[in-house]
């Protein structure tokens, strides 16, 4: 990060014929980074692209023909997803008549195919006129993100709210009470599939890993650290889809006939194991960078084992590997579209099964495009925020 | 809370028809009881496979394969729509079923020796005869496979399409360069960039392409040869024999419901039919159903709930542009022979 300050100080040194003097009366300090942006007038793009874009004429040349690139992608792009794009196509008794994407093919995009789709993309197989229920357990989910994301609600409380929401959330998927219809698991599917799998999925993972990662450390208990140790590389020595066979496939028979756990369920328990494995690992490492003298400090302050973790080392330890932790969240958001192995209906799987429809096969772009902006919004939110977090602390850190 | 809605449903099944409860009489056979006090049949079906099941735009789950499914929940369970779909894929589907997480598979699946020697299961029907073909521009001038030496072939790795034309082509001495593609959306989109000469897949996989691409399907010709035998058929687990039974003659009773003309559409004057074929496929005489362990109506309950063979195709395969082909019965010209119902 001092890197990234000097270089935005460099850069506002540059600019300092800029008739606006935009931080003069400040004095330079490493608060910069935070005061540049806000602080920087209306001239300071030009000054900005002058020393960044123009300074020379390789670099004229080489900005030049970017910018000619992309803008005739850019354009070729707006042409097909927006001026040649069909919109909507005709309802007919047999279906919707797709001729009008068939004659726009290779000129304009099909967004009808979307229009006549969306529903079974979001959510799947479930059944039609519940589907009221999984949009609202999308929003929950969404709330209960947003919430936990607030520091002014990291109190206990937090956990109660979290336990309240995902009763809601199961209660809502399954029915069966309070004149609900009950709704299989089997025909679940869509976005929900893919928050559940997701959030259950780091829920328990990052406690666990916790656990494991001071388990790895421990020097008291041997047999703790030799379980921790087994656990971390066996699940790291295989590949997610490895796991995701086993408890889809090779577990069912090694159990008696007719126990069958949940399909859904058995891919969630391979997903926070696989997860859990990954996140002890992180969480190690932001052990291990912690200097020694805070374990010796805490010691001397005469404090319990769990105390000194859970007050002292845990907060520091869990601070530091923020990024990485995200890191590996958004690397889990994604590998849940795995499970479409396995045959479970989560947002990928609905979204291919969608231009399985002989009417809609052609359509495979247009549906990829609006799959990738989907999880591009989740990762990109959830990048963002770890940004502000990390800045908050050392803000916090500070001071 | 699935227990609860099925004992709901039994209860208010039980008030309605002022019967006992379905779980009440023996079958004789343990997936036909298990079926019974669940309420539904669970049968494994594909995640998409157009035509033989595949979720529609509201979720429900269309094809031959899904009313196959449906033709045995409404023999046992007189209800059509009593059946909950698991999606399968290729790789957990034998298993699913081996485990007893399904009552059924209907997937679009090959019935060969190896399948049911190895897997201890067994196949109760074909309901679906396909073979692996290929389509070729017209404008190539291509008559015969024979014409595609030395040609660049697109087809789906690991399938047994490309184990059949590799040893077809080694068989009649001529040479192929296979472009393997994986997706089939991209298969497709390849073929008709004209990267490779031929298409190849299942007929029906190919038929269902050529109609899709609606004016132009003329720009394209499906080869007379069929290289290869794929009779797709229904499975159940070893050691049912009276269910599987009950799945072979709940086809078969659908075929020769088609060939006799009982129809959804006549089936209540059917019912008073005098042709003693007839009043036996429909219970008026004997106790067949009762052979097989269910009610005597159970074909009445078939037909009525999903149609004779020909209407279960015409609402699924025969949209896709698929030709009925070998799939016609016997006496037209077909494979589909039922033996006699009595």
């Amino acid at each position: 990060m001092s890197h990234s300050t000097t270089r935005t100080t460099a850069a506002l040194g540059e600019a300092a014929h800029d008739p606006v003097p935009a931080i003069a009366g400040i004095p330079a300090a490493p608060i910069a980074a935070e005061r540049a942006r806000p602080a920087a007038g209306p001239f300071a793009p030009v000054a900005w692209a002058r020393a960044n874009l123009f300074n020379g004429w390789l670099s004229t040349a080489v900005t030049l023909a970017l910018i000619y690139f992309i803008a005739r992608w850019a354009i070729g792009f707006f042409d097909w997803a927006v001026l040649h794009a069909v919109w909507s196509v005709p309802q007919t008794d047999a279906g919707p008549d797709p001729s009008a994407c068939r004659d726009a093919k290779g000129v304009g995009a099909c967004w009808a195919m979307i229009g006549d789709k969306y529903r079974f993309i979001l959510f799947g197989r479930y059944a039609y006129e519940e589907q009221w229920r999984p949009a609202i357990v999308i929003a929950l989910f969404i709330g209960l993100y947003a919430i936990s994301a607030m520091r002014r609600f990291w109190r206990k409380e937090l956990l109660l709210i979290w336990i309240v929401a995902l009763t809601a959330i199961g209660v809502l998927m399954w029915g069966g009470v309070g004149g609900l219809a009950f709704v299989p698991q089997d025909s679940w599917g869509g976005l929900p599939i893919t928050l559940i799998l997701s959030t259950f999925g780091l829920a328990f993972a990052f406690p666990l890993a916790v656990v494991v990662a001071l388990g790895r450390r421990s020097t008291e208990l041997p047999a703790v650290r030799m379980l921790c140790v087994l656990y971390v590389e066996l699940i790291r020595g295989v590949p997610l889809i490895t796991l995701l066979f086993m408890a889809s496939v090779m577990f069912p028979l090694f159990m008696p006939e007719g126990f069958n756990p949940d399909k859904l369920l058995r891919a969630q328990v391979a997903i926070i194991l696989f997860a859990g494995a990954y996140l002890a690992e992180v969480v190690r490492g932001g052990l291990q960078a912690l200097p020694k003298g805070q374990y010796e400090a805490a010691d001397a302050l005469g404090l319990s084992y769990w105390k000194k973790t859970g007050l002292i080392i845990l907060p520091q330890a869990l601070r530091l590997v923020i990024p990485p932790l995200v890191n590996t969240f958004i690397g889990f958001f994604k590998d849940t579209s795995l499970v479409l192995i396995i045959g479970i209906f989560d947002l990928l799987l609905a979204g291919k099964v969608a231009i399985t429809d002989p009417v809609w096969q052609a359509y495979s772009t247009e549906l990829y495009l609006v799959l990738a902006v989907v999880y591009f919004a989740f990762c990109y939110v959830m990048s963002r925020y770890s940004r502000g977090l990390e800045q908050e602390f050392r803000r916090t850190a500070r001071r | 809370m699935k227990r609860i809605t099925s004992l709901g449903a039994l209860l208010l099944g039980a008030g309605l028809a002022f019967s006992p409860p379905a779980a009440a009489q023996d079958s004789g056979s343990a997936t036909i009881n298990t079926i019974k006090s669940r309420g539904q049949l669970v049968c494994g079906v594909s995640t998409g496979v157009a035509g033989f099941s595949l979720a529609d735009s509201k979720g429900v789950t269309q094809g031959i394969d899904a009313d196959t499914c449906r033709a045995v929940a409404a023999a046992i369970l007189g209800d059509a729509n009593k059946v909950r779909f698991v999606p399968t894929t290729t790789t957990n589907r034998f298993t699913a079923l081996q485990s007893g997480e399904l009552d059924l598979l209907v997937r679009s699946t090959t019935w060969t020796l190896g399948r049911e020697g190895n897997l201890g299961l067994l196949f109760a029907g074909v309901n679906f005869y396909d073979g692996t073909g290929f389509l070729v521009k017209s404008a190539a001038g291509v008559k015969s496979v024979k014409d595609l030496d030395g040609a660049t072939i697109c087809v789906q790795p690991g399938t047994s399409t490309e184990l059949a034309i590799a040893d077809y082509f080694r068989l009649n001495k001529l040479k192929f360069t296979p472009v393997l593609i994986q997706d089939l959306a991209e298969i497709q989109n390849t073929y008709l960039a004209g990267r490779c000469d031929s298409y190849s897949t299942d007929a029906s996989g190919l038929a269902a392409f050529r109609f899709q691409q609606g004016p132009k399907a003329g720009e394209h010709v499906l080869l007379p040869e069929i290289i290869s035998k794929e009779p797709l058929g229904m499975m159940v687990r070893k050691g049912d024999d009276k269910f599987f039974d009950l799945v072979r003659w709940t086809l078969f009773a659908m075929i020769q419901a088609e060939e006799s003309g009982v129809s959804s559409k006549n089936i209540d004057e059917m019912l008073k039919s005098t042709n003693p074929d007839v009043r036996r496929l429909v219970g008026t005489e004997g106790d067949l159903g009762k052979a097989l362990g269910v009610d005597n109506r159970w074909a009445v309950n078939v037909i009525k709930g999903i149609g004779n063979y020909g209407e279960m195709w015409d609402r699924t395969v025969a949209p896709l542009g698929i030709p009925r082909g070998i799939n016609n019965l016997w006496n037209k010209g077909g494979l589909h022979y039922p033996p006699p119902i009595r």
